[in-house]
């Protein structure tokens, strides 16, 4: 009896995986069926469906992406404090004591290689009309998933706290100060106004409750910070699961009528 | 000189890039040869066959040997020959330097993508776009100021997008190209060829595994090869110049040029995610579903893709790339001068019309007038924008459904889809528009209410 054989003849083995070895058309089936993660997908594939030339993989490219930088985002998160006195010293100390290597490397480059990646897509499934019915409440889904990866990047980019971040972050978010009627330079605004006091100042309006503050500083790292680690990630990963459950829900990957 | 265009590293560096394209083209080489092409050369020089192996090995080896004085020739780099020569650098920047000339590129380059589509995508054609396009980079490498720019840890991903896309769009075209030929002919599409069921054990996970461990390759290899940026720790009070949002934002920030903040900033970018999601509500065609078409729906894709690359993804390169100090246009291969000036003498509707047209200078309203007889000065002062506008958004919608290319699309659509469909078209124009008017009449404002923080 080989090694192999006998780990799956164990018993722990078997309470694990409830079937043999995927060798034959039934328990390849069956793996799919019972296993967790596998149970994502159909048993059974069109065969054009899957072709690389069709999907081009960037929507598991994008998934994939999510959960290495999940991976890495809480490697990260054990050494970085979102305060003023050690939020650069902590992303200096990553660089310069190498703890954790190229961790942060990973992270950020999976940040921008997520970005293209869910452009990437949505391009694909535009081009192969993937939006059409049964699949446009999923498009939608989709769309929601596309700002929250923006917003991810986004807020992740203040992180570091050096010149760079702030002032992408100030630029960035000096656009909420003209939504209309909300912001307190936007059209509109002026309007809000009972007995002379204005509801819309600079500290009360769509800017200050982005940023915690009148400008980008602590109050602004720690909400970026929160945003960025718990509430996002919290609602993306809810948002994917309603996507890959609506793409079994609506036939599968796309195909010709 | 303090910015040497050559140093040992990048000459080093590029000879890599040479070597990795020879290897390319070598490849490519076997593939001819495997598959026996020859072409015609001109009949002037004889018009034999040749087969086209013997040229791409040509041009392989050629490119072998560049890469090889690379490497050999990077311990001097005050020596080495392999340059873009200054004149050119010159000549480029001169006429590109403008966003007239990057938009009508832009667009110019959409349009031939469109109607070139049969050729350009052919696989010689397209093998020749992408060594043209790599070795342009390379070339350019060798320039200070581009490699500045182009160079910079966080911009680096923006020229591996500029690929994945052409790659991307070429996989695009050559599919529906060929699917639209079959259904020409009558044959069925490529989608419908050998389509059987397979399981998903192993037929999807083994290439979903392959996939996550090239990609955990990619990512680590890029980890290790660029550091990620960290400048000098944040200082309110230190504003660089330029400044700038992240790079997916930028189209955005460019937008700035010509709309306010209200409109570029939030308005825009909310129609684009509420046009997003109305697309699957709003296309009625069902054709196209499911495979690859040009033809079946020309006008949906030609508006999209005219939407992502002219307007967010050229816009986005412009932002990064070409978007120096004080917001200035710079060529690719200039340098970022805080000091270079451009004259700014843009004008607005009102001053246009009251001043310019009708000689008598703007409505203004007397000192210490109630609110609202300021307001009726300013709307009128500004009427004809704001009749203008109101024109635009209410009343071409009508036209359009009433006559005209659109006609059709409305008798499918109905009242309520066609309305926010022709908004929606109309938003998307208003960006092109505004930056003609801006480029012909130096128009500034449509509709200038600074007291209300309503710029148009
Ligand atoms: C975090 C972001 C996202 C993840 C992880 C994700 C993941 C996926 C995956 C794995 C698939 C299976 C097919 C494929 O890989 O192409 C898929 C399909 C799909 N996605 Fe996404 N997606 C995301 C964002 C989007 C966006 C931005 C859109 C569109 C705006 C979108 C619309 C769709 C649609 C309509 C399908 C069904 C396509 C078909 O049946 O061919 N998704 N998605």
């Amino acid at each position: 009896m080989s090694i192999g054989d006998y780990i799956r003849d164990s018993q722990i083995w078997k309470s694990i995986f409830r079937h043999p070895a995927p060798h034959d058309r039934r328990n390849r089936i069956v793996v799919v069926l019972t296993n967790f993660f596998l149970h994502l997908h159909p048993v059974s594939v069109k065969q054009q469906g899957i072709a690389l030339s069709y999907t081009w993989c960037m929507g598991g490219v994008t998934f994939f992406l999510f959960l290495v930088e999940t991976i890495t985002g809480v490697l990260l998160m054990f050494y970085y404090r979102p305060t003023l006195e050690w939020a650069f010293n902590d992303i200096l100390a990553l660089r310069d004591v190498s703890t954790l290597g190229i961790m942060r490397e990973i992270h950020r480059w999976g940040a921008h290689a997520m970005v293209i990646a869910v452009w990437l897509h949505m391009y694909r499934v535009f081009l192969t009309g993937s939006y059409k019915p049964p699949r446009e409440f999923n498009w939608v889904v989709g769309v929601i998933l596309l700002v929250l990866t923006l917003l991810l990047s986004f807020t992740g980019y203040l992180l570091p706290w050096d010149q760079l971040a702030v002032w992408a972050i100030t630029v960035g978010s000096n656009m909420a100060r003209a939504t209309p009627f909300l912001g307190y330079e936007g059209p509109g605004a002026q309007l809000l106004n009972i007995g002379g006091y204005d509801l819309i100042t600079s500290g009360s309006d769509a800017r200050f409750l982005l940023l915690g503050s009148r400008f980008v500083g602590e109050a602004t790292l720690n909400r970026f910070y929160i945003l960025h680690c718990v509430a996002i990630p919290l609602v993306v990963a809810l948002l994917i699961a309603i996507h890959f459950w609506r793409i079994r829900k609506d036939g599968g990957i796309s195909q010709p009528l | 000189m303090a910015h040497p265009n050559l140093t040992s590293s990048v000459i080093f560096g590029l000879g890599w890039l040479y070597l990795i394209l020879c290897l390319m083209n070598s490849f490519w080489a076997m593939a001819q040869l495997k598959k026996q092409k020859h072409f015609k050369v001109w009949d002037i020089f004889g018009g034999m066959e040749v087969p086209s192996a013997t040229t791409w090995f040509a041009y392989s080896l050629f490119l072998g040997l560049v890469s090889f004085a690379h490497f050999s020739g990077s311990g001097s780099p005050d020596r080495f020959m392999l340059s873009l020569p200054e004149f050119f650098k010159d000549s480029v920047d001169s006429i590109l330097a403008d966003p007239r000339v990057y938009f009508a590129l832009t667009v110019g380059g959409f349009a031939l993508m469109i109607w070139l589509r049969e050729w350009w995508t052919k696989p010689t054609v397209a093998w020749i776009l992408l060594n043209m396009s790599i070795l342009f980079l390379a070339l350019s490498m060798t320039d200070w100021d581009f490699r500045q720019i182009v160079g910079k840890p966080d911009n680096v991903p923006i020229v591996g997008m500029l690929f994945l896309l052409g790659f991307f769009t070429w996989i695009y075209f050559s599919r529906a190209v060929d699917n639209d030929r079959r259904m020409a002919q009558g044959l069925p599409i490529r989608e419908r060829e050998n389509n059987e069921s397979v399981l998903v054990w192993p037929d999807l996970v083994y290439p979903e595994l392959i996939c996550m461990i090239v990609l955990t390759v990619i990512l680590v290899a890029w980890g290790i090869g660029l550091p990620a940026p960290l400048e000098e720790p944040a200082n309110i009070a230190k504003t660089p110049n330029p400044s700038k949002a992240p790079w997916y934002f930028l189209g955005l920030q460019e937008m700035l040029v010509y709309y306010d903040p209200w409109l570029a900033g939030v308005v825009f970018p909310s129609v684009i995610l509420g046009g997003l999601m109305a697309l699957p509500y709003i296309d009625f065609n069902k054709s196209g579903n499911g495979y690859y078409t040009f033809n079946e729906r020309s006008f949906a894709v030609s508006t999209f893709l005219f939407g992502f690359f002219p307007l967010w993804v050229a816009l986005i390169v412009l932002g990064t790339f070409l978007r120096g100090p004080n917001w200035n246009f710079f060529g690719i291969y200039e340098f970022w001068d805080v000091h270079k000036l451009e004259a700014l003498n843009n004008k607005n509707l009102s001053e246009i019309v009251w001043d310019d047209m009708l000689g008598v200078g703007r409505p203004v309203a007397e000192a210490g007038a109630s609110f609202a007889s300021q307001s009726v000065t300013i709307l009128i002062r500004e009427s004809v924008g704001l009749i203008f506008v109101f024109l635009y958004l209410a009343a071409l919608p009508p036209l359009m459904a009433a006559t005209g290319y659109f006609r059709k699309y409305y008798n499918r659509m109905g009242f309520i889809r066609f309305m926010v469909f022709t908004n929606l078209i109309l938003l998307m124009a208003a960006l092109p528009i505004k930056m003609l008017l801006r480029w012909v009449l130096n128009l500034k404002y449509i509709v200038a209410i600074p007291e209300w923080f309503f710029n148009i």
